[in-house]
C-alpha cells in the first residue's frame, strides 16, 4: 500500500494567530486515519488546508505524488479528496437527489443511477425529493458524507460528522464509513467522539496548539500523557 | 496643465485636510461594515439626509457643527432601528441573505434620495458660519476655515472613537463581536444587543459627518452616489476593521484626489476614488491593516 | 419545444403590432420597456442565479451605447454590427470585471460595479470625440421598409434581442451551468468542494450577463437621437435592473421578465403621468417591500399559492 497524502511542515497564519506550526503526517493508502484534539487546536483549519478551502502559509501538501498545495479546492475534489462539512452545508435551494448530482456532474461524470445507488447505501432513498430544510440532524449529515462520495473520492475526509448524534446514530454513520472503507477509500476522520475514533481508527495522531502531539495506535493515544493533558488541562 | 511646486504644496496641503475629512465621514462605514459586515451601502445617503438635517437646525439659529452634534442621538435611535430591522429580517434567516441585504440597502439609499428631492429639490443647500467664506493666509497659501474646521472635527471624531473602541468596555466588545462572535456569546453577552449599539453610534456619527459635509460644500440629494465612492474606498483600503487605518486611507484618498484636481481638472476628481478602490480590490483586498 | 413556440408567437405578435397603425406612443413606451426585459434578464443570470449582485447595470449598458456611436460615428455602421459589437465590449467588461472581483464576497464585486460605473462615466465625459460632458446629436439613417418609423424598427429589434436574451438565460438555467451556479448561491464553499469550478463560472455567467446589457445598450442612443454620459451611466439603470428580476422572482428565467413587464409599464405610466421622481421611489418602495415581504417575487407567491390550493 502507497502513500497517498503527505502532508509536510504546513503553517497557517491568521493575522498574528498560528493556527498550524510545521504539522507533517503522512497518510497511506487505504487507512483509516483518526484525527483528535482539543476545541482550537486546529483540526479543522489542517483539513481546510489538505481539501483547498484555504492555503497553507508554509509547507507541502503531496496527494498521490504531486504538489497540490497551490491547487484551488475544486481541483483537490477532481483529484480524488472530497470532505464533509463539520456544520453541514447542503444546497438548500435543490432536493436531496440534487445536492449529489452537483458532484456528480462537476466530478464523477457519472450518471444519475448511480446517486440513486448513493442514496441506498447511506439510507436517505425515501428523502430523494425532500429538501435540506426537511431533513433532520443525522439525515443532513448524512447528507454531507453522500455528497462526497458522490464525487468518487479516493480519500474522503469527515469532519465531526457525529456530533451530537444519539449512539444508534453514531453507530449508522460508523458503519457507513467501515463499508466506505472497505471498498478503498481511504478515510480521515475528525471527532470528538472518543469510543468511535477508537473503533474506527487504525492510526490516530492528536493536535494542540497547531502542533502534533502525539501519534499512534488508539490504545497508545489513549494513554498518552500529552493528549490527556490537552484534553483534560494541566 | 500647469506645474509648480507651489501648486503641488498647495495640493498636497489640501489634500491633507480633504483626507481628514473623508476619514472622517467614513469612520461611520468602518464601524458598520468593516467591523459589523453589514452591506450597508446607504450609509452615505444617511450622511447626506444629516446634511439636510442640519441644513434645517442651522436654519433656525444654530451652528452647523452644534446642529451636527445635537442631531447625534436622534440617529442614533435610527441607526438601532435600521440595524434591529436589517437584523430580523435578512441576518437572522441566513440564506441568501447577502443577495436580500444588499438589494434592502440600495433601495433605502434611493428612497431617502428621493425623499429629500421631494422635501427639498433638486437645488444644492449651503449653511452659514463665520468660518464659512473666508481662508486663513499662511504665507502665499490660502487655507479655506471651513476645511480647518473640518479637519479639526474630524480628528476629535476620529480619535474619540478610536479610544472608545479600544478602551471602553463596549467598545472592546464591539470589536470583539466582530472577530468572534461565538465566543461573546459564551461570555454571556448579546451580540445582536451589542451590534445594535454599534450600528447606532456609527449612525449618530453619521449626523456629525453629514454636518461637516454641508460646511465643506453645498450638498444636493444625488450626493450619495459620489460619496459611495469615497466612504467605501477609505474602508476597503484601510482594510476591515480597522480605525487607524481609516485616517492613514482617507489621507491618501484626500491627497491623491487635490492633485488629481489640480492638475487634471475637476471633471477627473469623481474617478479617483472609485479608481483607487478597484486597485485596492484588484492588488490587495485586505487593505492596508486589514483583518 | 412549447417556449420556442411561445416566443416565435411573441415575436411574430410584435412584428405585427409594428407593421400596423397603433398609436406610435406604444412603441416609445415598449421600446423601453422591452429594454428592461433584456437588462433584467441579463442581471438575473449573475444575480438571481449565482447570487452575486450587479449595482452597476448602467455601465455595461451605457459602453454598448457609447461603442455603437463610436461605430456610427467612424464607420457608419449598420444597427447589427453596432449590437454585435456592443455585446463584445460588454462581454469584455463583464470578463475583466469579474475575474478582478469575483473572487472576494459578494460586497466588494457589487462596490465594484458602481466603481465601474462612474469610471465610465468620467472617461466619457473626457472623450470630446463622443461628445463630452454635453454628448452629442445623432441623426437617424433613413428607415428601412416596411416600417414607417424608425421607432416602430428598433421595438421589433429589442423584441428580438428580448427572446434571445431570454433563450441564454433559460438555457443556462436548465443547463448543468445553472446548477453549479445555484450550488455556488447556496452555499459556495461547498460547492468548491463538490467540484464546481466558481471563478470560472462566476466569470462566465458575469460575461454572458455583461454581453447582453451591452446588446441592449446599442440601439438607445439611436432610440433617442441623442447620448450624454449623465443619463447613460445613472445608478437609476441599475436600481432598475436588479428591482425587476426581485419583484419578478430571480429562480426563473421568466420572472425577471414579468417584473421588467410590471414594473417597466408602472415606470413609463407614473413618468408621463407624474414625475421621475415619483418614478425612482415607486422603484425603491417596490425592491423593499418585496425584498422585506415577499423575497421570492411574483414567481414565488404564484407557486405558494398553486401549492396552497393543491
Amino acid at each position: 500500500m502507497g502513500s497517498l497524502l503527505q502532508v509536510n511542515n504546513v503553517s497557517k497564519h491568521f493575522g498574528g494567530f498560528t493556527a498550524l506550526a510545521g504539522v507533517s503526517l503522512e497518510i497511506t493508502q487505504g487507512e483509516r486515519f483518526g484525527l483528535i484534539g482539543p476545541n482550537g487546536s486546529g483540526k479543522t483549519t489542517l483539513i481546510n488546508c489538505i481539501a483547498g478551502s484555504l492555503r497553507n502559509d508554509a509547507g507541502s501538501i503531496r496527494f498521490q505524488n504531486a504538489e497540490i498545495s497551490r491547487l484551488p479546492a475544486y481541483k483537490r475534489t477532481r483529484l480524488g479528496i472530497a470532505r464533509s462539512f463539520q456544520i453541514p452545508r447542503p444546497f438548500h435551494s435543490m432536493s436531496v437527489l440534487e445536492n449529489l448530482l452537483v458532484p456528480l456532474q462537476y466530478v464523477a461524470h457519472g450518471k444519475e443511477e448511480e446517486v440513486f445507488a448513493i442514496l441506498k447505501k447511506i439510507g436517505l432513498a425515501d428523502k430523494a425529493d425532500a429538501l435540506s430544510s426537511q431533513l433532520s440532524q443525522v439525515e443532513l449529515r448524512k447528507l454531507e458524507l453522500a455528497r462526497a462520495m458522490a464525487a468518487r473520492p479516493r480519500l474522503l475526509i469527515s469532519d465531526e460528522a457525529m456530533a451530537g448524534l444519539s449512539g444508534a446514530e453514531v453507530d449508522e454513520v460508523l458503519k457507513i464509513l467501515f463499508d466506505l472503507n472497505a471498498e478503498g477509500i481511504t478515510i480521515i476522520m475528525i471527532e470528538h467522539i472518543m469510543h468511535a475514533v477508537m473503533r474506527f481508527s487504525q492510526r490516530v495522531v492528536c493536535l494542540d496548539a497547531g502542533k502534533i502531539i502525539c501519534e499512534g495506535t488508539p490504545a497508545s493515544i489513549v494513554q498518552n500523557a500529552d493528549v490527556q493533558r490537552a484534553y483534560l488541562g494541566a | 496643465m500647469i506645474f509648480s511646486f507651489d501648486l503641488l504644496f498647495e495640493a498636497i496641503l489640501f489634500g491633507i485636510l480633504l483626507g481628514c475629512f473623508y476619514a472622517a465621514v467614513s469612520i461611520g462605514l468602518s464601524v458598520s461594515f468593516g467591523l459589523l459586515d453589514v452591506p450597508h451601502v446607504a450609509h452615505p445617503a444617511i450622511m447626506v439626509f444629516g446634511s439636510y438635517c442640519t441644513y434645517v437646525v442651522a436654519g433656525w439659529g444654530l451652528d452647523p457643527i452644534l446642529a451636527g452634534v445635537v442631531l447625534m442621538p436622534a440617529f442614533f435611535v435610527l441607526g438601532v432601528l435600521i440595524y434591529r430591522f436589517y437584523y430580523e429580517t435578512f441576518e437572522r434567516r441566513g440564506s441568501e441573505a447577502g443577495v436580500r441585504g444588499l438589494a434592502f440597502f440600495f433601495g433605502l439609499a434611493f428612497i431617502i434620495e428621493v425623499g429629500l428631492i421631494l422635501g427639498f429639490g433638486v437645488d444644492q443647500r449651503t449653511v452659514q458660519a463665520p468660518y464659512i467664506g473666508s481662508s486663513l493666509a499662511l504665507g502665499e497659501y490660502r487655507i479655506p476655515y471651513r476645511m480647518l474646521v473640518a479637519f479639526g472635527v474630524a480628528l476629535v471624531l476620529t480619535a474619540a472613537l478610536t479610544v472608545y473602541l479600544s478602551k471602553t468596555f463596549t467598545g472592546r466588545a464591539i470589536k470583539a463581536v466582530a472577530q468572534d462572535e461565538p465566543a461573546l456569546r459564551l461570555m454571556g453577552a448579546n451580540p445582536v444587543r451589542i451590534k445594535q449599539w454599534a450600528f447606532g453610534i456609527a449612525t449618530g456619527v453619521s449626523a456629525l459627518a453629514g454636518a461637516m459635509l454641508i460646511i465643506v460644500g453645498p450638498v444636493e440629494p444625488a450626493l450619495d452616489r459620489l460619496y459611495i465612492g469615497r466612504t467605501f474606498c477609505v474602508v476597503v483600503l484601510a482594510g476591515l476593521g480597522s480605525m487607524t487605518g481609516t485616517l492613514a486611507a482617507g489621507l491618501i484618498l484626500g491627497v491623491a484626489e487635490s492633485l488629481v484636481l489640480m492638475f487634471f481638472g475637476a471633471s477627473w476628481a469623481p474617478a479617483v476614488a472609485f479608481g483607487l478602490l478597484l486597485v485596492v480590490l484588484g492588488i490587495r483586498p485586505q487593505g492596508l491593516f486589514g483583518r | 419545444m412549447k417556449y420556442w413556440i411561445g416566443a416565435a408567437l411573441l415575436f411574430i405578435a410584435a412584428l405585427a403590432a409594428a407593421l400596423s397603425p397603433v398609436n406610435e406612443y406604444f412603441f416609445y413606451a415598449g421600446y423601453v420597456v422591452l429594454t428592461f426585459v433584456v437588462l433584467s434578464t441579463a442581471w438575473n443570470i449573475l444575480g438571481g442565479y449565482a447570487g452575486y449582485v450587479n449595482f452597476g447595470t448602467g455601465a455595461f449598458f451605457g459602453l454598448g451605447s457609447y461603442s455603437a456611436v463610436v461605430l456610427f460615428k467612424a464607420l457608419s455602421a449598420p444597427l447589427a454590427v453596432q449590437i454585435v459589437a456592443a455585446a463584445a465590449v460588454g462581454a469584455a467588461l463583464g470578463f475583466g470585471v469579474g475575474i478582478m472581483t469575483l473572487r472576494l464576497r459578494g460586497i466588494f464585486f457589487a462596490i465594484a460595479t458602481v466603481a465601474i460605473l462612474f469610471i465610465m462615466e468620467t472617461l466619457m465625459v473626457n472623450w470630446r470625440y463622443v461628445g463630452g460632458a454635453t454628448g452629442l446629436q445623432l441623426l437617424r439613417p433613413d428607415v428601412m421598409a416596411p416600417f414607417s418609423s424608425y421607432t416602430r424598427m428598433l421595438f421589433v429589434v429589442m423584441a428580438l434581442l428580448a427572446v434571445v436574451a431570454v433563450s441564454v438565460a433559460r438555457y443556462v438555467q436548465v443547463s448543468w451551468i445553472g446548477r453549479g451556479l445555484r450550488a455556488i448561491r447556496d452555499s459556495e464553499e461547498a460547492a468548491e468542494s463538490s467540484g464546481v469550478p466558481t471563478l470560472r463560472l462566476k466569470v462566465f455567467a458575469c460575461t454572458i450577463s455583461g454581453a447582453l446589457m451591452g446588446a441592449a445598450g446599442a440601439p438607445m442612443p439611436m432610440y433617442l437621437s441623442f447620448i450624454e454620459p449623465a443619463s447613460t451611466f445613472s445608478l437609476n439603470w441599475g436600481v432598475s435592473a436588479l428591482a425587476m428580476p426581485m419583484i419578478g422572482g430571480t429562480a426563473h428565467w421568466i420572472g425577471p421578465v414579468l417584473g421588467a413587464l410590471l414594473l417597466g409599464s408602472i415606470q413609463q405610466i407614473v413618468t408621463v403621468t407624474i414625475s421621475n421622481e415619483i418614478n425612482v421611489l415607486v422603484v425603491g418602495v417596490l425592491l423593499v417591500l418585496f425584498v422585506v415581504l415577499a423575497p421570492d417575487g411574483i414567481v414565488g407567491l404564484f407557486k405558494k399559492w398553486v401549492r396552497y390550493f393543491r
